[in-house]
């Protein structure tokens, strides 16, 4: 029985998991090495490489700086409403990555609310950079927060609170006294939110545009290589994808174990997409 | 004035509160306001048009029905891997716990674009299931080999604690007291786990309800046939009708929203009438 029980799940696994990662490879490599560096250096997929870059750059920095400030808000201090804030800070897990795009269409595109306000600033938001990076910080939202709140609940606050009896100032207790404290899982929330941000695919593909050269990401650039039957270059940009998540995983894990967290954080809600 | 907090020797309150309460509003709350805005500006009628024409229907059907079906088979399948992974040591046992986590760290893109080569006609799936008369690519079942992929870890990661959870004097008390393995495992050892899965169901169904980028490459995207909610809604999109994406979308958003609040209330529910008021 317990070999049964075994061997369906190793073949499960195998089978729907670890196939496809195999095929990326396979189908990459497929036209021979000289063809997957090519794909992966012509100049489309490199500013691709950069935007996938520059968002998630943006996106970690912005969700770090929001993701601090909401956990020192909540942790530090008592207030009415807390728990529906930290209901709002999930929101967007909820929410379907081609809802996270629309909504940013909706609201800046040339129909949009803002649409009228914004052509005639000529200002581009929708179907450009702007629009990819709104979408990334959207859907990464509360990477870096979620890890964030139930540390430093559980920390409480006196630490802090001696800290800046003994004189310290907001930044030097901050500095000296919390990020100690908190740094691995800020470390972990980071490379959630960055392994998300670089991977995402819906909801920056609905605001995008998909204009080669300018505003496509990585996981964009593989669709429209694929769309154009370019298989084998679609599998080569993939498979650089793959090797993110791949380092990805080995980083979490290592935190993990460093933490000795076991299975606190479903990376489930990585890549809702 | 009100006082809003006790008074804390900690600065920064106003600072960090006015902070994140603005990022919140600005990122989160105005787009899904914009949302609510956009699809219930239009008159009734067009709503109920784009949210429930034929072609919308059809769809609604699709994403429901294969999200239902992967939902069920990872919950099958999801359990025994979450009892392989808790319960037993074995050679590559490590390997498989951090495969779970795969789904969710690959791009959708990547994983999409990958099963369609494994199951097209020439995939190495595919090449074996043709001749038998199973066609996966370009119909509903390669929409449901998709969200079973991406729907995994939420059953394997809320069932997988659960069972080392277990307390094992249970366990022994429905030995000691003459049950079968497969008794003590129907009657005693899965009550305890349905929380879990049930949890991690409703999840990873929620989850595939919303699905793009896995599904859209394997499952050819016919309407009426294989289009699924979240691609009809950009397609909406291209076509500048924006009333009726944000309608499809706004259904889709509450029936999340729905699901979710569903299966928090059920759990806290049921904790309740197993222990009592704790409150």
């Amino acid at each position: 029985m317990r070999l049964v029980v075994i061997l369906v799940a190793v073949a499960f696994v195998a089978l729907l998991v670890l196939l496809p990662v195999i095929a990326v490879f396979t189908e990459a490599l497929r036209k021979g090495f000289a063809l997957y560096v090519a794909s992966i250096t012509e100049h489309d997929a490199l500013s691709a490489v950069k935007l996938t870059l520059e968002t998630a750059a943006i996106s970690v920095a912005a969700n770090l700086v929001f993701g601090i400030a909401a956990s020192w808000a909540i942790a530090k201090f008592e207030f009415p409403g807390k728990s529906i804030l930290i209901s709002l800070i999930d929101l967007p897990f909820a929410v379907s990555p081609v809802i996270s795009g629309l909504v940013f269409v909706l609201l800046f595109g040339a129909q949009g609310i803002f649409g009228r306000w914004l052509l005639d600033r000529n200002i581009q938001i929708v179907f450009a950079e702007p629009g990819v990076i709104l979408a990334t910080i959207f859907v990464t939202f509360p990477f870096i927060a979620r890890e964030l709140i139930p540390l430093m609940q559980e920390q409480g606050v006196e630490e802090e609170e001696a800290a800046v009896l003994l004189g310290a100032s907001a930044w030097q207790t901050f500095r000296r006294v919390t990020l100690p404290n908190i740094r691995w899982a800020l470390l972990y929330g980071v490379v959630l939110c960055n392994a998300r941000a670089m991977g995402e695919f819906g909801a920056v593909s609905v605001v995008s545009g998909h204009i080669r050269g300018r505003t496509n990401t990585l996981p964009l650039h593989v669709e429209i290589l694929y769309n154009e039957y370019n298989f084998s270059a679609a599998f080569a940009v993939a498979s650089l994808l793959t090797l993110l998540a791949v380092v990805t995983l080995i980083v979490k894990t290592l935190l993990e174990w460093k933490t000795r967290r076991g299975h606190s954080t479903p990376v489930e809600d990585v890549y809702a997409d | 004035m009100i006082r809003l907090r006790q008074h804390s020797a900690v600065p920064g309150f106003g600072l960090t509160l006015g902070y994140t309460l603005t990022y919140l509003s600005l990122i989160v709350l105005i787009p899904l306001a914009a949302l609510v805005v956009k699809g219930t500006a239009q008159p009734w009628a067009h709503f109920a048009d784009a949210a429930f024409d034929a072609r919308t229907l059809a769809a609604w059907r699709l994403t429901f029905a294969t999200a239902l079906v992967a939902s069920l088979v990872n919950a099958v399948f999801g359990l025994i891997v979450s009892w392989a992974l808790a319960r037993y040591e074995f050679p590559g046992r490590r390997l498989l716990d951090a495969l779970i986590d795969l789904p969710f760290a690959l791009p959708t893109a990547v994983s999409g674009i990958a099963l369609t080569a494994i199951y097209s006609q020439n995939g190495w799936a595919g090449r074996l299931l043709e001749p038998i008369g199973i066609k996966a690519a370009f119909t509903p079942l390669g929409i449901v080999i998709a969200l079973t992929f991406i729907g995994l870890p939420f059953i394997v990661r809320s069932v997988q604690p659960a069972i080392e959870d277990l307390d094992p004097a249970i366990e022994e008390a429905a030995t000691l007291l003459g049950a079968t393995r497969w008794q003590a495992f129907w009657r005693v050892i899965l009550p305890a786990l349905q929380p879990a899965l049930v949890a991690g169901f409703v999840t990873a169904f929620a989850r595939s309800l919303g699905e793009y980028g896995s599904v859209i490459f394997i499952s050819g995207n016919m309407p009426m046939k294989t289009e699924i909610a979240s691609l009809l809604i950009v397609q909406r999109l291209e076509e500048f009708d924006y009333p009726g994406a944000a309608a499809i979308a706004l259904l889709m958003l509450v029936s999340s929203f729905v699901l979710l609040f569903a299966v928090n209330v059920g759990q806290w529910w049921a904790a309740r009438r197993r222990f009592g008021r704790v409150a």
